[in-house]
């Protein structure tokens, strides 16, 4: 009975290893993978305007609706102390800092990382992928690595245009709505708009990027069993990205701000 | 003495998924020129069997080689230099859905070989022309043809690069009788045209009496039968027999319970 306990834990416990080890060796040969010709720019560009302009509508709705919220709510809580003053900095650097970042990943990783999973994932279950090495092309190079290349790089812009237009969603409410001076509610923006913090956003939205591209091509490269394997692949590639994005945002944050 | 190396060789080969055995101890030589068929049940293991000639799975034990050399445990680079001799017709015809018809017959030509986009069209056009598909369909998607032209658009796709060696992975199945026809004529057309060595699959007993000079039967993953197509009527093995005329009674049992 207790053996039989064991036995059953020890099992599930390898074959989670066993996971994480397929998942990195898979994510280091594609990032190596990078690095070697062929390349194939025409893929990386569609990718981009893929996960980069086609999300452009999604992120900044979220954007410019957190924005207003942001100066909403703080103005709730602020005004009772008399610190109104205090919401342009606010606004500003939590945009930056972290809604524009986390957000935007999180909308991208529901919008891209579920389409590419869906899509590779289909390939497999065809027999694309095979295909595809038949024809002498290797599968990692042509659809994997443009995908994570792409978002490398997408998700960055994406996350800046996000800051912009939060930070435009807190002006907005605070200006029209909270009676605040335009000028002044623009300086003090400005003041406590901080290279660092824009920076830091930028490069975890890179590691998002990364993140969720990875996640969709791994849960795809890998499903099996007709289309409800490419179902609970999509799934998985979601839930896998939003909880690495979370998890990495805390570390990102504490390396970048710890000192 | 000299001895003529096979096209493809295969010795003693086996591959299991978790505890069920595949391919259990496979021999096959075929030598350049032929059109050899392997007969056998659905699940048997024949789309395993190409597979693993291809690479795309790996074989547990045995050898398998191409023009004399080993590909079992051969470098990337030895591997991809033999791909590039293979052609592969799929089960499911496996079209890239992402790019047009005329892209997919197309594909090795403008990525491996760099050809122009105009050559490259141009050529496909007369490779989809081989098939008997018009220019008209060269622009369309893969998702816009019925299964047949799929078929066949795979079929041209599969002998753009004009390989030496062609798979043909059930050619025919769920094909309507007249269009498995056109298939088997193209089949031997092309082989002859280009001159290649086929290994197809197939139960589609018809299919395989026009399009083979040499059938195999694959059972219980193993090899059990192989002879010239006409010696398959009297082949005296009971399997063959009873696969052949497609009786339920037999050596050949199906775990079915009978409903009584
Ligand atoms: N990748 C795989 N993982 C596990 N089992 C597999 C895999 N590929 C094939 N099989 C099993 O191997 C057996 C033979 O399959 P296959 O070669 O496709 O049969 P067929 O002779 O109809 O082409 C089947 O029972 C199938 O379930
Ligand atoms: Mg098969």
């Amino acid at each position: 009975m207790i053996q039989r306990f064991f036995q059953i834990i020890g099992q599930a416990f390898i074959k989670a290893l066993e996971s994480v080890g397929d998942l990195v060796l898979f994510c280091s040969k594609a990032i190596t993978s990078c690095f070697y010709p062929p390349f194939y720019p025409r893929l990386l560009i569609r990718q981009i305007l893929e996960i980069g302009f086609y999300s452009l509508p999604v992120v900044g709705l979220t954007a410019i609706f957190t924005g207003m919220v942001l100066a909403l709510q703080s103005y709730t809580g602020f005004a009772r102390q008399g610190f109104e003053a205090a919401i342009p900095s606010v606004v500003v650097v939590s945009i930056t800092r972290e809604l524009g970042p986390v957000l935007a990943g999180l909308m991208v990783a529901g919008r891209v990382g579920a389409a590419i999973a869906a899509e590779i994932g289909t390939m497999r279950v065809t027999e694309q992928i095979d295909a595809l090495v038949t024809l002498s092309t290797n599968p990692i190079k042509y659809l994997v690595v443009p995908r994570i290349m792409a978002g490398f790089i997408a998700l960055p812009l994406l996350v800046l245009v996000a800051d912009i237009i939060g930070v435009l969603g807190g002006y907005i409410v605070s200006v029209y709505k909270l009676d605040f001076n335009s000028i002044s509610y623009v300086t003090n923006t400005l003041n406590f708009l901080v290279t660092i913090d824009v920076i830091s956003g930028l490069v975890k939205a890179a590691f998002f990027g990364l993140i969720i591209t990875l996640m969709g091509c791994y849960y795809g490269y890998y499903s099996k069993g007709g289309a409800q394997g490419v179902g609970s692949a999509t799934t998985k590639a979601v839930v896998a990205s939003s909880i690495l994005i979370l998890t990495f945002n805390y570390f990102l944050t504490e390396a970048f701000f710890s000192i | 003495m000299t001895a003529i190396i096979p096209k493809i060789s295969i010795k003693n080969l086996h591959k299991s998924f978790g505890n069920k055995k595949v391919l259990d101890g496979v021999n096959l030589d075929i030598m350049a020129g032929d059109s050899v068929v392997i007969i056998g049940g659905s699940g048997s293991g024949k789309s395993v069997l190409l597979k693993c000639i291809l690479g795309l799975v790996t074989p547990d034990s045995g050898s398998i080689m191409i023009d004399g050399q080993e590909m079992i445990g051969a470098s990337l680079l030895i591997r991809q230099k033999m791909l590039t001799k293979i052609g592969m017709l799929f089960q499911g015809s496996a079209l890239f859905d992402s790019l047009k018809v005329w892209e997919n017959v197309a594909f090795t030509l403008l990525l491996r070989d760099k050809k122009s986009k105009n050559d490259a069209k141009e050529q496909a056009i007369r490779n989809l022309e081989m098939v008997g598909l018009g220019v008209q369909i060269a622009d369309l998607s893969p998702a816009e043809l019925s299964g047949g032209m799929q078929k066949r658009v795979a079929l041209a796709r599969a002998i753009a690069s004009k390989p030496d060696i062609i798979f043909f992975d059930e050619p025919t199945t769920g094909l309507d009788p007249i269009m498995s026809d056109v298939i088997n004529n193209l089949i031997i057309k092309v082989v002859q045209k280009i001159g290649a060595t086929a290994l197809s699959i197939t139960h589609d007993l018809i299919s395989a009496r026009k399009i083979a000079n040499r059938i195999v039967m694959l059972y219980q993953g193993k090899l059990i039968w192989s002879g010239k197509t006409q010696e398959i009527d009297q082949s005296g093995n009971m399997y063959v027999e009873q696969f052949i005329h497609g009786r339920a009674e037999g050596p050949i049992q199906m775990p079915i319970r009978i409903l009584s």
